[in-house]
């Protein structure tokens, strides 16, 4: 296990690098000077050159590139050109409403998917398990913004349940800020909340069929029970797989639904950089997603791994 | 079979919609009429009117060109580059030239689409050609994978062995007979990620990220109607279930075709 732990971390870091690399590219290089970029057309020379100065581009790529890296290492991100104000604090601050958001939004998925899916799988064939089916191809295809506005206009605009979008900070505590993410949440959750129960479904219907299950049913386990103890623990690896890949998606929904709401998180930081052309943030926000993509990814191995030592061999 | 043709269906209307808006529309899209701006839907304007004046009917089937362009050529790009390398993957199974290729596919899959269309248009601003890009690169490491996947077992098959002991290499084997046997995984794949593609372009271009006004576009009515959603709805509910009939109608035709060629994935559906 500690083996297959250190060989995980080895390829952590080697993804993490190359991807340090690819965003630094993309950014930093594609657009040439990126000072004259951040400023547009009509800056003023003295000012691109204090920019220049700011960034390093007096140096060379790739001491601009170590220094990034170190600098991330160390919790430094830069200074952010538009708000002067260190790209590092902005991003702890909002990370108190993304994070929060994507929690709650993956709770509600699963709270939702699971026994929606157990529910479908143990009455399958019939008209429930039709019909959630049909409910989830349907939750799939509908765009999480687009039922967020929905949400908006029956439970915001028509019932005055809950505000149309803001963030009220947590300094109340947590009963406003949570009313605030509820709506995101719920809109966030949705697709997710489909794609999970269908894999719970078909997991579930697999294992069902799987030799040891008509072994616990022989034995004189009702079907509930074969289901709940032999069935159900052997479904959770592919549910898992599709739990840690959605994190990636709720980190790109929250950017689309973040806007939605009007909610000051790192989805509406890294749009409004780009909308102020504010590199320095996009660069190190779109490093930090990532890393939080990829460092998911090596804990959910870990934990496969953990739980099924057939997977330590690969 | 019966979901093949109503998917089929549902999302040709929308491709025909397209077509037709080249040569007709029931009104001019780039024609403002303030006179008759936020008219609720009626016989005269089916889907009503916005904030211009412009009918919504008429939008949503020149927004539909932009909406199956985009998602169709992302395709294209995630079929004319993942398919080759998932050929070649497979074709050098464990050797470098496979490690390189599935590592590589690793790290696209770090990146959600919206990330690299964030970093593409934060470089190259927003424009049609920058959201194909993005979403036509998240597309290349799901067909490599897929290709590469169904390759590998083809591989160990007599016929592939026969081709080997008749002298051919490695590349014409795998043009000649590995090709032709995956085509139909990747015309299924290729409908699901259309469908993706359509969500993934409204996405964009509600952010502004996608095709740029005064091109209509599905994403960018409903970002447009987010203001007016409290008096004018009509202006956030069509281009929203046009959205969702497009993707369903893709979906159910992925799963119709995924049946008809592979019988046994209708005993359990994920």
């Amino acid at each position: 296990m500690i083996r297959f732990a250190l060989r995980r971390f080895v390829s952590l870091a080697i993804s993490l690098a190359v991807a340090s690399v690819v965003v630094f590219v993309t950014i930093e290089i594609v657009p040439g000077d990126p000072a004259t970029f951040m400023l547009g057309m009509g800056a003023s020379p003295e000012a691109v050159a204090a920019l220049r100065a700011q960034l390093g581009l007096d140096q060379g790529p790739v001491e601009r590139y170590l220094s990034w890296v170190t600098g991330m290492l160390r919790g430094d991100f830069g200074i952010s050109y538009t708000y002067r104000t260190p790209v590092a604090d902005m991003v702890v601050d909002r990370l108190w409403v993304s994070l929060p958001l994507a929690l709650y939004a993956l709770a509600l998925s699963t709270l939702i998917a699971f026994p929606v899916g157990i529910w479908a799988a143990s009455r399958r064939g019939t008209a429930v398990d039709t019909g959630v089916m049909g409910a989830t191809q349907l939750g799939i295809a509908i765009p999480n913004f687009w039922f967020a506005m929905l949400l908006v206009l029956v439970f915001a605009v028509n019932l005055r349940w809950f505000s149309a979008g803001g963030f009220p900070g947590w300094q109340d505590g947590p009963g406003p800020a949570l009313r605030a993410l509820t709506l995101p949440a719920i809109a966030l959750a949705l697709p997710q909340a489909a794609i999970l129960a269908r894999v719970m479904r078909s997991a579930l219907i697999d294992t069902l069929g799987e030799d040891f299950v008509r072994t616990a049913r022989a034995k004189g386990l009702s079907r509930g029970q074969a289901l709940r103890h032999h069935a159900l623990r052997n479904a959770m690896i592919p549910v898992l797989t599709i739990l840690g890949l959605q994190f990636s998606f709720l980190l790109a929904g929250a950017i689309i639904i973040e806007n939605v709401f009007f909610l000051p998180g790192l989805g509406r930081l890294i749009f409004q950089a780009i909308s102020q052309r504010d590199l320095i943030v996009v660069e190190s926000v779109v490093m930090l997603l990532v890393f939080a993509v990829i460092l998911v990814t090596f804990l959910v191995d870990l934990a496969y791994a953990a739980v099924d030592p057939r997977l330590r061999r690969r | 079979m019966r979901r093949l043709v109503t998917g089929g269906a549902v999302a040709g209307l929308f491709v025909l919609a397209a077509l037709l808006s080249f040569l007709w529309t029931p009104y001019d899209v780039a024609a403002l009429q303030i006179a008759d701006r936020l008219q609720p839907p009626s016989p005269t304007h089916w889907f009503g009117t916005d904030h211009f004046g412009r009918d919504v009917f008429s939008m949503i089937m020149v927004g539909a060109r932009v909406s199956i362009a985009v998602a169709l050529l992302a395709v294209g790009i995630g079929i004319g580059i993942g398919v080759p390398l998932g050929l070649a993957a497979a074709a050098r199974q464990g050797g470098w030239l496979d490690e390189t290729i599935m590592r590589g596919n690793d790290l696209v899959f770090a990146f959600p689409a919206l990330l690299i269309a964030i970093m593409i248009t934060a470089v190259f601003g927003p424009s049609a050609t920058n959201a194909i890009i993005a979403i036509g690169i998240f597309n290349v490491p799901v067909f490599a994978r897929l290709t590469r996947g169904a390759a590998l077992s083809l591989w160990t098959r007599e016929f592939v062995m026969a081709a080997r002991v008749a002298g051919k290499g490695s590349a014409r084997i795998s043009v000649e007979h590995i090709l032709p046997n995956v085509t139909n995984l990747l015309i299924v794949q290729g409908t699901i990620q259309f469908s993706l593609g359509i969500l993934a372009e409204a996405g964009l271009s509600y952010l502004g990220l996608g095709a740029q006004p005064p091109t209509p576009s599905w994403g960018r009515m409903l970002a447009e109607s987010q203001t007016m959603i409290g008096f004018a709805p009509w202006l956030a509910l069509f281009p929203g279930l046009a959205i969702v009939l497009t993707v369903l109608g893709l979906n159910l035709m992925g799963d119709g075709l995924r049946d008809l060629i592979d019988p046994r994935t209708r005993r359990s559906r994920a």
